[in-house]
């Protein structure tokens, strides 16, 4: 029997030591006709291991390797060996949130020292043990600042029209359900930023916080000490939404402005973490020491033993769902583990200066991909604002049609913002530190080819 | 065998209130700290909130543990414990002094006739 | 077991790195494009450290925790079985690896194949008429469902539903989940059977109810059998149920939520589906529904089309009544080749398996440890998957309490099981092994046991001071919940 390991005679004597005839019988509670009726028929043969690995071994050659310009919040990056290796030894991978903390040092040192990393990557004084992603981690990040903006009493929060789609539709499936309105924020159309200018017509209502993504969706750089400047004068939070690569050369969150961004979230993904279908990926979740009891998820702390020695526990569990039930801070319970071990063997190994490569080397490729594809006749930048990675690009032709002739050739040449932005001809490229100069040239030739 | 003073009212959710001339000085039971543990932290009103009797007023945490403060009475916070901010364990140590939680102006004096007196207070948690 | 406390910060060193795993660096030329007022100001304090340092660094602090690959592991309503190496390899084929969340359907037909097929897979051993894979964890399936309950209440005008009913032994996602979809909680209380009070139940219910969520078998570790009464009484109401799939290890192949009148049911593939706990994550949540809520899965799902047999992704735009999308992609789309893996080994007989073995083992090890002198919670109901004891006696005679009992396990080598859990039974264990344990791991953890009831008669401070054996003693939490130290500063 696949991984039960009961012999006949073991079955007999367990059966024997609870006086029952039969497994059945252990049923007997159990409604007899809510018993009846289903042989799971949907359900195939069991088959062993060399079959199944065989099966989707097959299915995943068939999603084949396609040179990929695809970003929009999931980026490739080249992830050392030595991180999954290690994260997927039997330790880590088969044990459970540390409830027993003397015998699960192992992973809470793991989670203090990955709060440490971020709350350093971002700036920020405190971080949790992350989040589920991203974008259900801005969710979690605005009804914080509800709790958090002791000043304010609204329900509403100024969301950029430029933050990542995808995470404004996630933030609004989770908030709106507590009548939480998320408030649009229109973007300057020339330069593919949030301009101050635009947050005028908001000043003097009661909003709880101000979303400011840096990079913005279109990988565009926003002038975030001037927003984060107008929120704390117009008595709002700001709610960081960041990449944790750009954050090796951009100014963190927690020096925006004169005051600092007060949460911070974002996309764990690109610390070490595969692109695997868009997860398990993990959120980041940073902020100033004087929210943290407003800050979902776990956190663990530092202290000692019995004995005076250096040991690590869970810690602010009151605001969690196990005690505090219905007036927990979240109900999120299990959260991304393995993945965030992962980003800390990745971030350590990388290091301030290999982080900073990376980020280097994301942002050259990206320009230097902008500007063979802009030499074509008819393509051009979309915007005028400095990027970091990403960045938008408008074709002479309907963008899905390009990018679907892209695909014919193997080339995941971007993603559409026609459906988004109502941008018909527009796409949205990304490059890192995996793009050697040859394949943007394979790029460039490849979409000169379709467009003519 | 936790102290119940004998000149403080009570509430069933273990608030105990002292009366200063108008004044309602609010804090938890002995019986309720020694039943919380070690309190790690406690979460005050704001000085000039209006409480009705009944409303949420603040929390006190354990680390396994949080339990919601009611006001006991109607009326103005006056004053907040500020000391408890850095050393909640003066609840633990001391409930019905330097442990006190907030000051209430009451409303209306009136309200303390339905709190529990010791000996009421005293069968409840027998009881329970 | 390594001795290893410095943290990976202390073993920077400034210039020391790990070259090859970075690429050259930049000139500054490169980011010239990058306005200085943006750029930061100085490095981040990141470790610099060489390869070999992080990864003995890690590789020792790994052995520090206790592992299902390491232990036996009864960690109640959790389902410690064990995690198939198989299924990691798969999930870890570069072809998945490599995908792009957006690649279009064109280059993503194996993975949606592979979903497609979980999601019947679901639907068949639920008895549900349709499955989302979209959540990423059992509280993000639970919020999916009662998200859902709403949407279908809302989408009638039937608005005076403000009301979740929850019986009293639920787990704390249930209560926390229900006021994140908006609702006030209603508790239900439990009798002294374990079962749900029925009369409780329907005095309860009402033009308020806008539905019930519950575990079953119950977190009291049984089978709730007034469950067609407890579903009547809902539904009568206008209320829907939820079924919270935390403990559907116990009847996966015996009984399905669907035939017990459930509505909306998430599962846990990090339990029932033996995909890895990691350390606290990451889980996969699909939920599963009946038909009147199928306009309400979240999405995006798997959908294949018959004649062309080509798979593609449903969406906002072909279902707009969804309640939505609850991450910017696919969920933890890694964890669900995983279960796809386990349940395409298990086949149909081994899902049935599944529930008949993990119910004959909690039973063996109940009755084992009654006899050595536990005190079952329920002594007269059968255990489903797990089951309940209390220490209750022990704490007042011997003033030896079930965190110490939990304590002490850990120097027997064993991880100790749920402790104060269900909040209503007092000193208490809920205990789990599961159906992939020996008889001789389960006889192991009743010598254990054994030993310590044995102890807490005639030395008790060897409980009330464990554990001895591991890399520390018991920690100062109220230290770390007062003074925090939440980061590392040198």
């Amino acid at each position: 029997m696949p991984y039960i390991p009961h012999t006949p005679d073991d079955v007999q004597a367990m059966l024997q030591a609870i006086g029952a005839d039969s497994i059945e019988a252990l049923f007997d509670e159990i409604p007899a006709h809510l018993k009846a009726g289903h042989g799971l028929d949907a359900l195939p043969e069991g088959r062993g291991e060399m079959e199944v690995t065989r099966l989707m071994a097959e299915r995943a050659e068939q999603d084949r390797f396609a040179l990929s310009f695809l970003g929009g919040g999931a980026y490739a990056h080249h992830i050392p060996a030595a991180v999954w290796e290690i994260a997927t030894r039997g330790e880590f991978y088969t044990a459970y949130t540390p409830y027993q903390a003397e015998a699960s040092q192992g992973t809470l040192q793991v989670i203090y020292e990955y709060q440490t990393l971020i709350a350093r990557l971002t700036g920020m004084d405190v971080s949790n043990a992350s989040v589920y992603d991203g974008a259900s981690g801005l969710a979690e990040a605005v009804l914080m600042s509800l709790r958090a903006n002791r000043k304010s009493k609204s329900r509403k929060v100024l969301v950029p029209d430029a933050l990542n789609p995808r995470y404004r539709s996630a933030c609004e499936a989770i908030v709106s359900n507590q009548d939480v309105e998320l408030v649009s924020v229109p973007f300057c159309t020339d330069a593919g930023q949030t301009l101050v200018d635009s947050l005028s017509p908001f000043e003097g209502d009661d909003y709880a916080a101000l979303v400011i993504s840096q990079p913005n969706y279109f990988g565009s750089l926003e002038d975030v000490d001037a927003l984060t400047d107008w929120a704390h004068a117009n008595g709002m939070l700001v709610i960081a939404v960041t990449n944790p690569t750009s954050l090796a050369i951009l100014t963190p969150p927690g020096e925006w402005g004169s005051e600092g961004a007060d949460v911070v979230v974002g996309e764990g993904q690109p610390l070490g973490v595969p692109l695997s279908s868009g997860g398990p990926y993990f959120g980041f979740m940073a902020c100033k020491k004087k929210h943290v009891r407003q800050m979902p998820g776990r956190i663990i702390g530092r202290t000692v033993d019995m004995e005076g020695k250096q040991g690590f526990t869970l810690t602010l569990q009151a605001r969690e769902q196990h005690i505090r039930r219905s007036k927990a801070t979240s109900n999120i319970c299990t959260n991304q583990g393995l993945a965030m071990t992962a980003a800390t063997i990745y971030t350590s190994l990388l290091g301030p200066d290999g982080l900073a490569s990376v980020a280097g080397h994301c942002h050259a490729n990206t320009q230097k991909l902008a500007d063979k594809l802009c030499a074509i006749d008819g393509v051009e930048r979309a915007f005028s604002a400095p990027v970091f990675h990403e960045v938008a690009l408008t074709l002479p032709q309907d963008a899905d049609t390009v990018l679907a002739r892209l695909a014919e050739k193997d080339i995941l040449g971007g993603l559409s913002l026609a459906k988004d932005y109502s941008m018909k001809n527009a796409i949205l490229v990304n490059s890192t530190e995996v793009h050697t100069e040859g394949d943007l040239d394979l790029f460039a030739q490849a979409l000169k080819e379709v467009l003519a | 065998m936790s102290e119940i003073p004998a000149d403080l009212r009570y509430r069933d959710s273990h608030e105990w209130v002292r009366v200063e001339d108008d004044i309602a000085v609010v804090g938890i039971s002995d019986h309720a700290q020694d039943a919380m543990g070690d309190l790690v932290f406690v979460e005050l009103p704001e000085e000039g909130v209006v409480f009705a009797a009944g409303d949420e007023a603040g929390v006190v945490e354990s680390v396994k543990a949080a339990s919601d403060i009611y006001a006991p009475v109607s009326g103005e916070v006056v004053a907040v414990n500020e000391a408890l901010e850095d050393e909640p364990e003066l609840v633990n140590n001391e409930p019905y002094a330097g442990g006190w939680l907030f000051k209430i102006k009451m409303a209306d004096s009136g309200e303390l006739k339905e709190m529990l007196t010791a000996d009421q207070y005293q069968e409840q948690i027998d009881s329970e | 077991m390594s001795n290893e406390t410095t943290l990976i910060f202390q073993h920077s060193r400034p210039g020391r790195s790990a070259t090859a795993q970075a690429p050259k660096p930049v000139s500054e030329d490169q980011l010239s494009a990058i306005p200085a007022s943006l750029r930061r100001k100085n490095k981040p304090g990141l470790p610099e450290v060489g390869e070999l340092e992080v990864v003995r660094h890690y590789t020792n602090l790994s052995t520090k925790n206790f592992a299902i690959d390491k232990q036996f592991y009864p960690l109640g309503s959790c389902t410690m079985k064990y995690n198939p190496r198989g299924a990691n390899r798969a999930a870890m084929l570069p072809g998945f690896l490599n995908r792009h969340p957006l690649a279009p359907a064109s280059h993503s037909q194996g993975y949606l194949a592979c979903l497609y097929e979980l999601q019947n897979f679901l639907k068949e051993v639920t008895g549900m008429k349709g499955v989302s894979l979209a959540p990423m964890a059992g509280a993000q399936g639970e919020f999916a469902g009662v998200a859902m309950i709403r949407a279908y209440h809302e989408a009638r005008g039937d608005d005076a539903r403000t009301e979740i009913l929850i019986p009293e032994a639920a787990h704390g996602t249930n209560p926390a989940t229900a006021v994140m979809c908006g609702y006030k909680v209603r508790e239900v209380p439990v009798g002294k059977d374990g079962d749900v009070d029925l009369e409780a139940l329907k005095e309860a219910c009402g033009p308020q109810t806008a539905g019930l969520m519950m575990t079953n078998p119950s977190t009291c570790g049984v089978f709730e059998r007034q469950i067609e009464a407890i579903s009547k009484a809902v539904h009568d109401a206008g209320g829907l149920l939820y079924y919270d799939g935390a403990n559907l290890n116990a009847i996966l192949g015996k009984v399905r939520p669907g035939d017990m009148g459930f509505d909306v049911i998430h599962m846990n593939l990090h339990k029932t589906f033996a995909t890895p706990h990691g350390g606290g994550g990451p889980g996969a949540g699909p939920v599963g529904v009946s038909q009147r809520l199928l306009d309400y899965l979240p999405t995006p799902m798997a959908g294949l089309d018959e004649e062309s047999g080509d798979y593609h992704w449903i969406d906002t735009d072909t279902l707009p009544t969804s309640i939505g999308h609850l991450s910017a992609f696919m969920g933890n789309a890694g964890v669900l080749l995983r279960a796809y893996f386990y349940a395409m080994v298990l086949g149909r007989e081994g899902m049935i398996r599944v529930g008949e073995y993990s119910t004959l083992a909690a039973n063996y090890l109940l009755k084992r440890l009654e006899a050595i002198g536990c005190q079952a919670a329920y002594p007269e109901r059968r255990a489903s998957h797990e089951f309940i004891l209390t220490f209750a006696k022990q704490a007042k005679d011997n003033h030896v309490t079930a965190l110490d009992i939990a304590k002490r396990l850990l120097d027997y080598n064993q991880h100790a099981p749920t402790i104060y859990f269900p909040l209503l039974v007092p000193e208490c264990f809920l205990i789990e092994p599961t159906e992939t344990e020996t008889k001789e791991a389960m006889d192991d953890f009743i010598d254990a046991m054994a030993k310590i009831l044995e102890e807490a008669n005639t030395n008790p401070e060897t409980v009330t001071e464990a554990p001895f054996t591991q890399p520390v003693r018991r920690l100062d939490e109220v230290k770390a919940a007062k003074e925090l130290d939440l980061v590392w500063s040198e």
